[in-house]
């Protein structure tokens, strides 16, 4: 059985992590195809191919793919499905806007944020903000899956797949793009990260919210953010970490001025070592954290940044 | 312009949910209930450009058992002017797949023709972030997911969507899907008036069978079970116990 794997393409570069990640997890469901769609997509399909475990990358090189639009992407996708029995993606916000589209094209349900693969029809994926994990069957012919990345491995390199011309299918043209507002940052992604640095609500300020972005840098981190915080602007949107925002799982994560709301503790209970840091003993973080220290941020962050 | 805006009865967000002891699900009964977040936020959307003068009537309409009728209820009191409940399962522990739901939605945008439908970016029970998308592949309409900012003019909408790495800004042709993210708006809450004058809102009610739709499900769920636990660890004293401590668990 074939899968066919959408590949993260933004801006012409491949997300590799994310990418393998989900090559990782659709493996053992048959022989993988990745596709990699863009304006320009030629340099991430060698990268792709170069992924252990690829069996052959096709690249759709063309304007319509280049801004992210949901309707090219998917109409390309469903022209693709013929000889796949899963078409997956990695569950990236891309990916969240495409699959379901696909999936109502081909009649199916989606399978949205896989967080384990039990059989090429039977998956497990949280829900409830976590608080439960589900087990699903398919009864459709064709599965159409998102992936939850912080569940799997990487993929490791060493692969050397043949790359195949996609002819690129019709476009609808629904929609236009318009402009991005996407900050450049030298700082590892939130969600491929091995460490995460989280400011809440307590940090009162975004000018204050350096104190965070300072700790991360000094440890090589990325930085995430509560919604109490990006809603109060004190960080962008796509710094928030939790049920409606990121999920990530790195080695380390540090929460500062975060209560630990379900809807946060969604996005992160699955992280290696978690340390809170928190003025309020009681604050529910704390029942989930490896490493729990009690006292005013203020002091407290500026103090570790200076002895990390 | 008409807008629909489905809105789902979930459970409560400040409630945390409780797997069955059998296995078979989550426990609903005797929960509190609340219309899903995301759809409070559409349905603010939607009376927000009915008072801009960009949109005539708002119709919320919602898929499931019939106690949804409560949860219409509250978006007719946040402003809605029209309900319409689809009856399509009589157990409130027996839900509706997105695929379906946007079925049903689909013949009641055939009936209504809306030229917005606002729907939340995904309801907080099942998290699947799908309903707008498939019902925007159903009609052949373009979709604007995520959206932080909406604007309506003429025949197109333009979003701001939160996505990966920032924000972008798309227009779309009308008509059109738009799913509502976080920061769109903040919701109002219903007054008192306006919840009795709710009251009086016309409220209509089908069943799936009605618009021909069949709800059977595609995904069979197997089991239902708790996460693996994390227990709370220790406290540290200081910032050096701390940094003593990360260092022999090799995190730093
Ligand atoms: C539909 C929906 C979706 C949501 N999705 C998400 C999501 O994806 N991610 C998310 O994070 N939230 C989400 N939320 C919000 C969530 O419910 C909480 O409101 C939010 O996480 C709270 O953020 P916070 O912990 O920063 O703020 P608060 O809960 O206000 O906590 C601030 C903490 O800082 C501590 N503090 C204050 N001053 C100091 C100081 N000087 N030093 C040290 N500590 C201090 C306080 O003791 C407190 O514990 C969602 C909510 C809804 C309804
Ligand atoms: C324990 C358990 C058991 C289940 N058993 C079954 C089963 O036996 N059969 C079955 O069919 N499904 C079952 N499901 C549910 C199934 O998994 C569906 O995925 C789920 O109900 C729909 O996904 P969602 O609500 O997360 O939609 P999303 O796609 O996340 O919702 C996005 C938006 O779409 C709109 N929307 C969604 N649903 C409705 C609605 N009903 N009315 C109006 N607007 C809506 C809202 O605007 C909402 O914000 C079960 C789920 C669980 C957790």
């Amino acid at each position: 059985m074939a899968v066919l794997l959408l590949g993260e393409v933004t801006n012409g570069v491949l997300n590799r992590d994310a990418t393998a990640k989900a090559v990782k997890a659709v493996a053992p469901l048959g022989e993988v195809t990745v596709l990699c769609a863009g304006a320009s997509a030629r340099d991430a399909a060698a990268e792709a191919a170069s992924i252990a475990g690829v069996a052959k990358v096709l690249v759709a090189e063309d304007a319509r793919y280049g801004h992210r639009l949901a309707e090219p992407t998917a109409a390309l996708l469903a022209s693709l499905a013929g000889e796949y029995e899963h078409i997956a993606a990695p569950a990236t916000t891309d990916a969240k806007n495409v699959m379901p589209r696909v999936a109502a094209m081909l009649d199916v349900m989606v399978i949205p944020e896989v967080s384990k693969v039990i059989d090429a029809a039977t998956f497990e994926r949280p829900v409830y903000a976590g608080n439960a994990i589900q087990t699903v069957r398919s009864r459709d012919a064709r599965k159409v899956l998102t992936i939850r990345t912080a569940s799997f491995e990487a993929a490791g390199p060493g692969g050397s797949a043949p790359v195949a011309e996609a002819t690129p299918a019709a476009d609808p043209a629904l929609s236009q793009w318009l402009g991005d507002e996407v900050a450049a940052s030298d700082r590892p992604e939130l969600t491929s990260a091995r460490r995460v640095v989280s400011g809440g609500r307590a940090l009162g300020s975004k000018e204050q919210f350096a104190l965070i972005e300072a700790l991360a840098d000094k440890l090589g981190a990325a930085v995430g953010a509560s919604r109490a915080a990006v809603d109060s602007g004190y960080a962008p949107n796509d710094w928030q970490v939790g049920q409606t925002g990121k999920v990530v799982a790195p080695e380390l994560y540090v929460a500062v001025g975060i209560s630990g709301a379900i809807q946060h503790l969604a996005g992160m209970k699955d992280s290696k070592v978690i340390v809170a840091i928190n003025k309020d003993e009681e604050a529910p973080i704390f029942q989930i954290a490896d490493y729990g220290l009690v006292g005013d941020l203020f002091q407290l962050v500026p103090e570790m940044t200076g002895k990390v | 312009m008409k807008i629909l805006v489905p809105v789902k009865r979930v459970i409560d967000y400040n409630v945390k949910a409780r797997v069955r002891a059998d296995g078979s699900g989550v426990d609903l009964s005797n929960v509190k209930m609340s219309m899903n977040p995301f759809d409070e936020i559409a349905v603010e959307e939607a009376i927000r450009l009915k008072e801009r003068g960009a949109a005539s009537e708002v119709i919320v309409v919602s898929v499931g058992v019939r106690q949804a009728a409560e949860t219409l209820r509250t978006a007719l009191a946040m402003g809605a002017d029209r309900a319409i409940l689809v009856v399509a399962a009589d157990d409130v522990h027996q839900d509706i797949e997105p695929l379906a739901v946007a079925k049903i939605l689909k013949a009641v945008v055939d009936q209504e023709q809306p030229r917005l439908v606002i729907a939340g970016k995904q309801a907080i029970d099942n998290d699947m972030n799908a309903t707008g998308q498939m019902l925007a592949a159903l009609l052949g309409w373009g979709q604007a997911t995520f959206a932080s900012k909406l604007e309506v003019e003429g025949e197109v909408a333009r979003v701001t969507r939160e996505v990966d790495g920032g924000l972008q800004t798309i227009e779309v042709r009308l008509p059109a899907i738009v799913t509502a993210d976080l920061r769109l708006n903040e919701p109002r809450y219903a007054s008192l008036p306006n919840i009795m004058k709710a009251k009086k809102k016309p409220l209509e009610e089908k069943t799936a069978a009605d618009l021909g739709v069949d709800v059977s499900p595609r995904l069979e769920v197997v089991g239902v079970r708790e996460p693996e636990g994390r227990s709370a660890g220790i406290k540290v004293g200081s910032v050096d116990e701390l940094v003593t401590k990360l260092k022999e668990a090799g995190v730093i």
